[in-house]
Order: structure tokens, then C-alpha cells, then sequence
């Protein structure tokens, strides 16, 4: 903009040309222009800020309740008879009797009007079948309490809970909701006699898969989830590391290695579901490891992540400034020694935030795992590299297409336990990197 | 350096060698998504009630699941297949050819496929022809269907006045679904079908007669929700003006946001389908590798768990999960069939 107009008898060659014009007009509207610049930053991250709180927001809303669930107080009176009625009492048989029997007894003696075969059914569904396994381990932790009488908390089915939880409206049409009237008439009497309660959900963080939702757990996920993490890190670190450093350290500068870096640099952008398919033409079947293996969605884990630590690590490694080297090569360090005893352990914290990125990113996935057969549905906690398992995002999947209400609150809660692990994970290398890194 | 790396290459190689040796023992379960939620039932069953394994059950889709049980035999496939459709003949041919021979067909119920609104609209009633016409993409320009035009019905009501007076907006899967499958065979062709000349070029022109039937338009009144049911019905309740199409299963256990349409005059019902009076219905199945008995523990036995009346039984347990059980003779006869290992015949 040329504002020669507005300055009177000014030459080519007057200084007062140069110097900025001071017309108020125009003062006013650059002070204006920024402050309309500062404003869009505001509005860009207020955006962002109300759609992460939204998101957030609505998955606690859907997903808190998950981590509580109904139980039902009983009078149980634990039979002989009912338990085993051979009448040994070993641990095993213990082990093995019919708990059904028990809190169905049970629950007729409560309601002692039940007589036809239907309606005892949908009494029964009061109850989950994990009431079985709550009877099961009192019994087994204290044998002594076998014929006696006890009150004991037990698990409500899933249709019950979502009642309880308000997520069943009561004034619907009997037909159009899956609490019959009876059932309601039941639970009502239950409350009214306070023996209707949510408790902790030690389920949820203790077992594996379910069909049952008020029997389904993140645990299977977790340990599937850190045993592939493991073998991620086992191969992707010390591979990613040492591919690093020679190229950063050791490589000379020709074309092979500018096409080295052009492909690592590409193949970070590489859709993940690219090395799902490479995983199973090579991994599963060249290699022959099993389907659903932690070990198998490791390998490809690791691929992924490959690239993410090696530019993380170089650019780490060109970080230690050239003096380091030289003074340590000055004073007769060979060049081995120069990077083990010097250029590594300054470049470690950078290494670590960027191992820890990459990892919490592969954490995250599921598309290379679907070719892999991890999105499957496994109730056995896996125990080892090669037992089938599945990861936290693939259980989340999982269950957001299950047809049970409850599931749904189930999806939430196990996403805010994934989005837990992924803060911890970003919160230690924020940690790391400020707590070794060093300024030069 | 090199002798690092030697003994990284042997160590690689040590843990492929473990693995491909090593012998499973527990079941794997591949195949269709509509039968995943029962199957995986029956398996978490059959892993409490019994000394086995669970085993694993893998949702690939039909397709992904036979062919991956016709890939061979061997510890490394899978030892039964779910799918919502009966096995064709393609596929029999490519397991015989890779050597799986004897499999056993086990028919375990049926799936009804609806067509269901939010309940804050009205209910509505259709019939298999007024539903191909509003989704097909070319239709009958006459009665008859000799000539055919671009769909042009945007209203529900520019079909039939006794339709709702709103715009057409169906969610349904993606034709890799086996839902979608069965919703173009059935619904579709069916009222495709009741068009003379179009049904006349079944036997004159196979090829142009399922382009016209099975062709779904793509205009935007059919959207492609995706293979998540739950979602479609979340999007349906917070738009009551749409229909979405899945599986019965999932308007059961949502009976009280969502409502069934009557089709030809009968509603989606647990006892309509099981009668086969509802139109919109299909049959699912499971096969099994009969080379695997014997060798992968626990197959006969989860046969067994399937096929026992406290699972596909009228008040069996995947009742409660939507299974829509055969008939009592049915059930009878399949039972022992499956039970003997009886081999599939096309």
C-alpha cells in the first residue's frame, strides 16, 4: 500500500518518506487487523477445545455407569444336599456343584408364589449366571459356610441393571421392553426392602470377553494388549534405534541412503491396514506364527511403529551437538565410544518420547489386526505371546456392534480405560523429556 | 556385528519353527456376523460347562469365513464356519480342491431382516413390491414392466397413498454384508419379481433380470450406514423420519425405541418368522471340517453344546439372544445328522 497521498510535499528522495505513517486511520485498522488474527487463534482452539469436551463428555455420560453394577440381596441357605448331594465334601466337588440350584431356591423361597414353569423362568432371569460364580467363590473361600444361612449380594442380569440405572423407561408397553410387568412387580418388592444396590464393578476389570454384558471384562483386553505391546517394543526399539544411528552416525551421504530416508519417511504415512496385509502374507503365512497370536500382532505393530522411532531417533541424534562428538573424539574415544558413552545417552530422552508416541499410536489400533484374526472373541485371559488374544481397541469394536442395551455403556467405559492407558503413556513422556532433557 | 546378526536371523527363525509345530487345542470358529453373537454363546458355554478350551471365534463375514475353511486342513484353519447363507456350490468345489472333503451342514435357525422406524412416527405397513419400488434403482414404467425408467419416487407417497408422506430414507449395510445379501434376494427380488415381464426374463435373461432386481439406487434415499446395527439404530432414533434394515435380533432388544414394519401384511415377530409367514427371512448355518474331529479336541463336543435343546431349544439360551430356533422335527433331524458327521451333498 502506498500512502504517498497522505504525505504532504513529500520527494524520492525525503527521509520522511521512509518512516511509517502515523494517520490514526490507519493505525486503527492494523491494530484492528490483529486483533482479528488473535481472534481467529482463539476461535480455532475453542473449537477444538468444545469438540474434545463434547467427546469426552459424552462418552463419561454413557460409559460411567459401567463401572457400577446392580446386585440383589438374597437369603441364601447353602445346601448340602442342593451343593453335591453324593455328601463328599472335597474342594473339588465344591468346585463343580450346581450353585444354580441354590440361589434359584433361593430366590423361590423369596417369592414363594412361582409355581408355573414360565414364571420361575423369568424369576430366574432376575439373576445373572455369574451369581453362580459369586455363590461358587464364597463357598470355596470358606467351606464352613455350607449349610447356613447367609445374605449375600448377588449379580443382577443385565436387563435388571439397565432398569435400576433408569435406562429401561417403566411406563412403555409391557411388550416393548424387556422387564415383563412380574418382573417389575419383583424388583419393586426387592427395593422396597432395600435389597437392591449397585456395587463396584469388579468384573469389568477382572475378566475376559462375555456374551453376558454383566459378565464381560476388560481384563482379556489389557493383558492382550500388553503382550503385544511387548513384543512391539522388543522388536521395534532396538531395530528402530540401531537403524538410526547408522544412518545418522555411520551412513555415508549418497543416493542409496537419500532413498533410504525418502522410504522411511513414506512408509510412517503408510495406512496401517498396509501392514495387516503384509502381517498375513508374510508373518502368518510364510512364517507360520498362529492366528490371533499377540506375537503376530506384535510383528506388525512393530513395522508400523518402525518408522515413527527412527525419524524420532535421528532427529534426537542431530540434536547432540557436533562438539560432543568432537571433543570426545579429541580426547582419543574411538567412534564406538563416542556414541555409546556420549551421543546416545544425551539423545535418550528424545528416543524415549518418540518410542513412547509410536507405541501409545499402535496402542490404538485395529485395522493391521483384522487380517490378523485378533478381532475375534476370546473369553480365556491370554497368558504367554501366543495364546489368542485381543486388544483394548478391538474389544471396543467388538462390542459397539453387540445387540444387548448394556453393551453400549460397556463401548464407553472400555474406551475411557483406553484413553486412560494412552494419557499415562503421553504423561511419562512429557515426564521423561522434561526431566532428562538437556538445553545446549 | 555378524555374528549378531546370525544369531538374531536363528532366533527368528527358532520362534516360526515353535509356532508352526506347535499343536492347538482349541477350537477356531470363523465366519458370518449374524451369527457371531450366537455362536460366541455357545462357545463361552461349551468353555464353562466343559474341561476344553473356549474357543475362538473369529466375525470374517461368510464369504471371508469359507474361505478361509476351504483354505485346507491343518492346524492353521479354522475347524468350523458360521454363515447367514447355505454354502455354494463355488465354494464346495474350492474346499474339495484344497482338500477339505467331508463337511457337515448344520442348519441352527433363522434370521429375520427388518425394516424398522423410530416409534415417535407411526407405524407403517408396505408390501415386497411397493419396497422394491422404493429402492430399486431403474423401475417399471408400466404394470406390466416392460419398459423401465430411473426411479423416480422421492415420497413415500408418490408410491402409494397409504404410505407416509415423507421422503424416502433408508439406512441399510454395504453390500460386503451378508444382511444386504439377503435383504436384495429377498425383499428385493421378491417384489421385483411380481412384475410379469420382468419375472418372463428370469429364464431369457438371467444377467439383465438381477441387474433390474438386485440394483439398488443410489440417489442418496438408500445410505449406506455401515456394518454397525447399533449405530444405524441410534441414527434412526435421532431421526424418526428414516428407516433402517438389520437383523431381528437387534429390533428385539430395542423394541422399545424402535418399531418393526409390517411387511405383506405380517410384522416382524419372533413367531412370524419362525413360521416363515414374514416374507424378509433367511436360514443360518454352521460347517464343520470333519477331517479336524478328532484331532482339534472338543469339536463333537461343541457340536453337541450347539445342537442341545438348552441352547437352540425353544427356551434355550440363544433364544434369549434372538435365535429364531427350527422347528421341533427340524431340530431333530439336524441334531442327528450333525451329531453322525452326516456329509454335505448339493
Amino acid at each position: 500500500m502506498t500512502d504517498a497521498a497522505h504525505v504532504p510535499g513529500g520527494g524520492p528522495h525525503d527521509p520522511a518518506l521512509k518512516r511509517p505513517t502515523l494517520d490514526e486511520r490507519r493505525l486503527r485498522r492494523r491494530y484492528a487487523a490483529e486483533r482479528r488474527f488473535k481472534a481467529y487463534g482463539v476461535a480455532a482452539i475453542a473449537i477444538a477445545m468444545v469438540a474434545l469436551v463434547w467427546l469426552l463428555f459424552s462418552i463419561v455420560a454413557q460409559g460411567y455407569q459401567a463401572f457400577v453394577h446392580t446386585h440383589i440381596k438374597l437369603d441364601v441357605f447353602f445346601d448340602a444336599e442342593l451343593l453335591h448331594p453324593s455328601g463328599r465334601n472335597t474342594p473339588e466337588s465344591l468346585a463343580g456343584a450346581n450353585y444354580g440350584a441354590v440361589y434359584k431356591k433361593a430366590l423361590r423361597d423369596r417369592f414363594g408364589d412361582v409355581k408355573k414353569r414360565r414364571d420361575r423362568r423369568s424369576l430366574y432371569a432376575l439373576l445373572s449366571q455369574g451369581a453362580e460364580d459369586d455363590l461358587r467363590d464364597m463357598v470355596l473361600a470358606d467351606p464352613s459356610i455350607v449349610d447356613t444361612g447367609q445374605a449375600v449380594w448377588l449379580t443382577a442380569s443385565d436387563h435388571v441393571d439397565m432398569l435400576v440405572k433408569g435406562k429401561i423407561e417403566r411406563d412403555r408397553p409391557e411388550r416393548e421392553r424387556p422387564i415383563k410387568d412380574r418382573q417389575l412387580a419383583w424388583i419393586d418388592a426387592l427395593m422396597a426392602d432395600d435389597r437392591v444396590e449397585t456395587r463396584f464393578n469388579t468384573r469389568f476389570f477382572s475378566s475376559g470377553a462375555s456374551r453376558e454384558p454383566e459378565l464381560a471384562g476388560v481384563w482379556g483386553a489389557i493383558m492382550g494388549s500388553i503382550f503385544t505391546m511387548m513384543v512391539t517394543l522388543l522388536l521395534s526399539f532396538p531395530v528402530g534405534v540401531g537403524a538410526a544411528v547408522y544412518l545418522e552416525e555411520f551412513a555415508p551421504r549418497n543416493r542409496w541412503t537419500d532413498l533410504i530416508e525418502v522410504n522411511i519417511n513414506n512408509l510412517a504415512a503408510v495406512p496401517s491396514i498396509v501392514f495387516g496385509l503384509l502381517g498375513l502374507a508374510v508373518i502368518l503365512n510364510f512364517f507360520g506364527v498362529p492366528r490371533s497370536a499377540p506375537l503376530a500382532g506384535g510383528m506388525v505393530l512393530a513395522l508400523m511403529t518402525l518408522p515413527t522411532i527412527i525419524i524420532a531417533t535421528r532427529a534426537a541424534l542431530k540434536a547432540v551437538p557436533p562438539s560432543i562428538r568432537e571433543a570426545a573424539l579429541g580426547i582419543g574415544a574411538s567412534k564406538l565410544q563416542v556414541i555409546t558413552h556420549h551421543v546416545l545417552p544425551l539423545a535418550l530422552p528424545g528416543i524415549l518420547t518418540g518410542t513412547i508416541i509410536g507405541m501409545a499410536q499402535a496402542l490404538g489400533e485395529t485395522a493391521p489386526l483384522l487380517m490378523i484374526g485378533m478381532v475375534a472373541f476370546i473369553v480365556d485371559i491370554p497368558t504367554d505371546p501366543l495364546s489368542p488374544a485381543t486388544v483394548l481397541p478391538v474389544q471396543i469394536y467388538l462390542w459397539s456392534d453387540m445387540p444387548e442395551r448394556s453393551f453400549v455403556e460397556k463401548t464407553s467405559a472400555a474406551i475411557m480405560i483406553l484413553l486412560a492407558f494412552l494419557v499415562v503413556m503421553n504423561a511419562v513422556a512429557i515426564y521423561l523429556r522434561r526431566r532428562f532433557e538437556r538445553r545446549w | 556385528m555378524n555374528r549378531h546378526t546370525m544369531l538374531a536371523a536363528a532366533a527368528v527363525a527358532s520362534i516360526a519353527v515353535a509356532t508352526a509345530a506347535q499343536a492347538r487345542d482349541q477350537i477356531r470358529i470363523v465366519g458370518s456376523s449374524t451369527v457371531f453373537p450366537f455362536s460366541t454363546a455357545v462357545a463361552e458355554q461349551f468353555g464353562k460347562s466343559t474341561r476344553f478350551k473356549t474357543p475362538v471365534v473369529e466375525s470374517t463375514g461368510s464369504g471371508g469365513g469359507l474361505k478361509l475353511f476351504c483354505a485346507g486342513i491343518g492346524v492353521q484353519h479354522p475347524d468350523v464356519t458360521n454363515a447367514s447363507r447355505r454354502i455354494k456350490k463355488s465354494e464346495v468345489d474350492r474346499c474339495t480342491r484344497n482338500g477339505v472333503k467331508a463337511i457337515t451342514e448344520v442348519k441352527i435357525g433363522y434370521d429375520g431382516i427388518v425394516l424398522a422406524n423410530s416409534r415417535k412416527a407411526g407405524p407403517t405397513r408396505i408390501t415386497l413390491k411397493q419396497l422394491y419400488l422404493a429402492l430399486a434403482k431403474s423401475v417399471p414404467a408400466d404394470d406390466r414392466g416392460e419398459t423401465l425408467k430411473d426411479n423416480p419416487y422421492r415420497m413415500w407417497s408418490d408410491i402409494d397413498p397409504s404410505l407416509p408422506g415423507r421422503k424416502i430414507e433408508v439406512l441399510g449395510p454395504p453390500p460386503t454384508s451378508g444382511t444386504r445379501d439377503a435383504f436384495v434376494e429377498l425383499a428385493m427380488e421378491g417384489g421385483c419379481k411380481q412384475f410379469p415381464a420382468i419375472k418372463a426374463m428370469k429364464k431369457t435373461d438371467k444377467k439383465r433380470y438381477k441387474a433390474i432386481c438386485h440394483g439398488i439406487r443410489e440417489d442418496g434415499a438408500f445410505v449406506e450406514a455401515g456394518e454397525n446395527d447399533v449405530l444405524i439404530i441410534q441414527k434412526l432414533v435421532a431421526n424418526p423420519k428414516a428407516f433402517g434394515i438389520f437383523g431381528f435380533s437387534f429390533l428385539d432388544s430395542n423394541a422399545d425405541r424402535i418399531q418393526g414394519t409390517v411387511v405383506n401384511g405380517v410384522a416382524p415377530e419372533f413367531e412370524t418368522i419362525s413360521s416363515g409367514d414374514y416374507p424378509v427371512s433367511r436360514s443360518m448355518y454352521f460347517y464343520v471340517k470333519q477331517a479336524h474331529v478328532g484331532v482339534i479336541p472338543g469339536i463333537k463336543d461343541y457340536v453337541a453344546e450347539f445342537t442341545a435343546e438348552r441352547a437352540w431349544g425353544p427356551e434355550g439360551y440363544l433364544v434369549d439372544k434372538g435365535l429364531i430356533p427350527l422347528s421341533d422335527e427340524d431340530r431333530k433331524k439336524t441334531m442327528k445328522a450333525a451329531m453322525s458327521g452326516a456329509k454335505l451333498s448339493m
